[in-house]
């Protein structure tokens, strides 16, 4: 597409500058002019005056923008790529200026949790579908928008920045959906696949975190590609039995936005996650991991909630309680990891009929 | 003392139409023929967008033809027209000639379209209904008048009681819930009413129901099989029905009906259908809706919203749930034999209906002089999207702000018709009936001790599935009065709480001392049935005659998450 035309169209937006989401505006910018929800004015003013933002290089059709009314005026289509920690509180400020006639494609992979009052994450002990909701739930409760969709695959952003070749999901109930996000994202260098079972691929993004840190830890033992095998192929197993307790179907977490997202994450030593399992294995106390770290892994957190999930739905699920017990319970990863080879678990699948 | 209700209001609502021709019902009926004929050409372009090549288009027939012959050979009814099998002897013939003596392309489409047109104009002829004002009059007063004397003789114990007026239906049907907002909306817009639907009688309840409102006739989809009973039928037929074959599966019969439901709607009849699709077997709330009917309330309203000019309101379809609850269910014991039979094993399940006309008397007969109460929840109205409405008829969302529902149809500013889209609509308005039938639906003091009894009787038996439980002798089954009464105050319990969180509703006669209310429940579960799902023996203890139906009635608060409360 030519940039003559890009006026004509309307334009897109996205809410959230960090990585993934500038690398979304970039991809989006090809086709569309974008506007880019920034929180702060500084932000505005440095990207005005060097087109980047944190090292990201942004596309000149993309536009910052730090008004959520007139970015929803704006657009009829909006990616929100907030963390999952402030999609609700997001959601809660831009609900008031959406319309049914909105369409909304989330980039967050992680869970909300509305907690009984009183109770923290730490204190509560088990957790339920009433409690646990994913972003696309949390759009629809919060707004009025039903036309939701949601972004997952493998898709580290410095790869996609780099022009590398790459595929994401685009996961809705809505036909309609899928192919707006496949009108906006694909490119030669991105494919993009469609999936009509949205909170199994919302699933699929989240519980992969978990192995990711398990992947860590094993590398960070120092073990080599046999029990990262192992642990990929077992991994996919609890994630399915997990993510069919919460509602999602076996198919979702086949397809590129489970094992294909699985596998790459797994084989990313510079994700969060799998750094916090690299120093945990290399003997780090975990209060020290979460200090190294600027910004909490997501995994972390979805340990601690899919444990509960786990124990409330009575799922077999021991690759995650036995991380929930070297994260939270001082086990050691050697120790957790003697455990798990010990574990009398022995049919190879069981979710396949 | 007796448990009895919270004294009705008894209030006589006003029509909200005076006269009878202002009804869209009536302008239905008085226009029936050309009604009829745009019902089948709307079909007609349906199924050519549905199968666009000729070969589909010959299959479909073909297939058609085949069942349509296999269900006159298998399945007649007393109802069915005289004429049908030469008609589709008709139909066959023509399509083997098609296929045998090739015409030229041009002439043998025409042909197929013909075909198929005949097909289409008789099922639209088969599903219409007719609506006649004298005989809508005579029924109508003759369901008051009549119910109204028997309700008097039986209760007011004194001769000459038939002629008093001391009771009349309302005492007996109770009408809770938003009623004011439905007559309402029913002059602001048109009503598409969705009942839960657990007995025959259903049909003729709400009928009166909606009379007794103050509302205009609605048109029905009532089962063909109705049709069998002569007494119901003749009702039926006043009252606004249009037919619904559940024999017929084919591919033009349901678009035609599809059609006939949206069109109605479209041109602003008030509508009612069960869209649980047939009586609850199990005795549970509905949890699954058919989507094929209630899309075409979705369709209905888009199509209002692209053909209504600029500078006109768009008339609105308001969705409202409503529950019938019941004490007793006439066909349970039949019900769930069919439904525990299906669920033991993958059987045909042949549609017959045991019930004539003789046993419809004696259960009017019963149900006049058992003391047995019938209520009927009105549910808040819902946009076809399940957005609340209030009562101007504003779709409003969580928060109280006012939706535009014609934005539910835009894409890039234009209203576009997208079937898929609409299907995802369908299914997500399904949901949110289902969830308000949950939250109307009234708990009576039978249900609790229905529920409580099975559940204590299955927690007895832990090892035991739910075919094992129901083989279980009667005779062994007995539960001891106060661990009864224990956990009955405890399920109560969570249902006023339920209540609070407005998830679940309940009688007034639940309340107050529990004893009272476990004999008002022992009294009323299934007390027609011949043999009584539970009942208090000589030394006080719970047993029962017929734990199948007990198991019926049980099924009524399934949903609820009451079980970890046994």
């Amino acid at each position: 597409m030519t940039s003559r035309s890009l006026s004509d169209l309307p334009p897109v937006g996205v809410i959230g500058s960090g990585n993934f989401g500038t690398t979304v505006a970039n991809l989006l910018a090809r086709h569309r002019n974008v506007f880019l929800y920034v929180r702060d004015e500084k932000t505005i003013d440095h990207i005005l005056q060097k087109r980047e933002i944190r090292g990201h290089k942004l596309n000149k059709h993309i536009t910052p923008i730090n008004d959520l009314a007139e970015l929803a005026r704006q657009c009829d289509i909006i990616f929100p790529i907030v963390p999952s920690a402030h999609f609700r509180a997001m959601m809660k400020k831009l609900s008031p200026y959406l319309h049914p006639y909105h369409v909304l494609i989330h980039g967050s992979k992680g869970l909300d949790i509305t907690l009984p009052k009183g109770q923290t994450l730490e204190t509560v002990t088990k957790l339920s579908r009433t409690q646990v909701k994913t972003m696309s739930e949390v759009i629809r409760e919060e707004s009025v928008v039903v036309r939701v969709g949601c972004l997952a695959g493998p898709n580290l952003s410095k790869e996609l920045s780099a022009r590398q070749p790459a595929a994401t999901v685009i996961a809705s109930p809505f036909n309609e959906v899928i192919s707006i996000g496949k009108r906006l994202l694909r490119s030669d260098r991105f494919q993009v696949y469609g999936n009509n079972e949205l909170i199994g691929v919302e699933l699929a993004g989240v519980l992969k975190n978990i192995i990711a840190i398990a992947a860590g830890a094993l590398n960070g033992m120092g073990y080599g590609e046999n029990a990262r095998g192992l642990l990929i192929s077992r991994g996919v197993v609890e994630i399915i039995h997990l993510g069919r307790a919460l509602g999602g179907k076996t198919k979702a977490f086949l397809g590129v936005a489970g094992i294909g997202d699985l596998v790459a994450t797994c084989n990313s030593p510079l994700s969060r996650n799998f750094q916090v399992g690299y120093k945990l294995a290399q003997g780090m106390k975990p209060q020290e991991v979460f200090e190294s770290m600027d910004e909490v892994a997501e995994g972390v957190n979805t340990v601690r909630i899919m444990k509960k999930c786990a124990d409330f739905y009575k799922v077999r699920a021991p690759i995650t309680s036995t991380l929930y017990k070297v994260l939270f319970e001082d086990v050691t990863v050697k120790e957790a990891l003697d455990y798990l080879m010990r574990y009398p678990l022995n049919i190879d699948i069981d979710f396949i009929d | 003392m007796e448990v009895i209700e919270k004294k009705n209001k008894n209030k006589r609502y006003k029509p909200i139409l005076d006269k009878i021709p202002d009804w869209p019902v009536y302008q239905l009926s008085k226009n029936r023929k050309e009604f009829i004929e745009d019902v089948a050409e709307h079909a007609f372009k349906r199924i050519k967008e549905m199968r666009p090549t000729r070969k589909q288009l010959v299959d479909e027939l073909e297939a058609t033809v085949y069942r349509e012959q296999q269900r006159m050979k298998r399945n007649r009814w007393r109802v069915d027209p005289p004429d049908e099998s030469k008609f589709w002897a008709k139909v066959k013939e023509d399509l083997i000639e098609l296929t045998a003596r090739p015409l030229d392309d041009n002439a043998t489409e025409r042909k197929e379209d013909e075909i198929l047109k005949r097909i289409v104009q008789r099922y639209a002829g088969e599903i219409a209904g007719n609506f006649k004002p004298s005989s809508y009059r005579f029924a109508r007063e003759i369901i008051q008048f009549w119910f109204a004397r028997l309700l008097n003789a039986t209760r007011v114990k004194k001769f000459g009681a038939i002629f008093r007026n001391q009771y009349t239906l309302r005492d007996k049907i109770q009408i809770v819930g938003k009623v004011k907002q439905l007559r309402n909306l029913a002059k602001k817009g048109t009503i598409v009413m969705v009942p839960t639907h657990s007995s025959n009688l259903d049909s003729i309840l709400i009928g009166w129901v909606i009379h007794a409102l103050g509302l205009p006739a609605f048109i029905y989809g009532a089962g063909l099989n109705l049709f069998n009973i002569k007494i119901i039928a003749y009702f039926m037929n006043s009252l606004g029905a249009y037919k619904v074959d559940r024999r017929k599966k084919n591919l033009p019969y349901l678009e035609t009906l599809k059609m006939y439901s949206g069109l109605a709607i479209e041109k602003g009849a008030h509508s009612l259908f069960f869209p649980g699709g047939t009586r609850s077997r199990s005795g549970n709330i509905e949890k699954m809706l058919k989507l094929g009917l209630l899309s075409t309330a979705t369709e209905a309203q888009r199509n209002i919203y692209l053909k209504t000019p600029e500078g006109q309101e768009p008339r609105k379809i308001f969705v409202v749930p409503v529950t019938l609850n019941y004490h007793f269910v006439l066909e349970a014991p039949e019900l769930i034999d069919d439904y525990l039979s299906i669920k033991g094993q993958d059987r045909y399940l042949p549609e017959d209906d045991k019930y004539g006309s003789v046993q419809l008397i004696q259960f009017l007969f019963k149900f006049f002089t058992k003391g047995s109460n019938i209520s009927v929840s009105i549910g808040r109205g819902l946009d076809i999207m399940g957005n609340y409405v209030d009562e101007e008829g504003n779709s409003l969302d969580a928060q109280g702000r006012i939706i535009d529902t014609r934005d539910y149809f835009l894409s890039n500013g234009q209203i576009t018709i997208d079937k898929q889209r609409e299907d995802e609509y369908t299914r997500m308005l399904s949901q949110r009936i289902v969830a308000e039938y949950h939250k109307i639906h009234r708990t009576f003091a039978s249900h609790l001790v229905a529920f409580v009894a099975f559940e204590m009787w299955q927690k007895q038996h832990p090892k035991l599935d739910l075919f094992g439980l129901l083989r279980l002798p009667e005779e062994e089954l007995s539960l001891d009065y106060p661990e009864f009464r224990k956990t009955c105050k405890r399920v109560r319990k969570q249902i006023y709480n339920l209540k609070k969180e407005g998830k679940a509703n309940h009688a007034t006669h639940l309340k107050g001392k529990i004893d009272l209310v476990i004999k008002h429940g022992l009294e009323n579960v299934g007390n027609f049935h011949l043999k009584r799902p539970l009942l208090m023996d000589k030394k006080g203890n719970i047993i029962t005659k017929d734990l199948n139906t007990l198991y019926f009635y049980h099924n009524r608060l399934v949903g609820y998450d009451l079980e970890k409360f046994i």
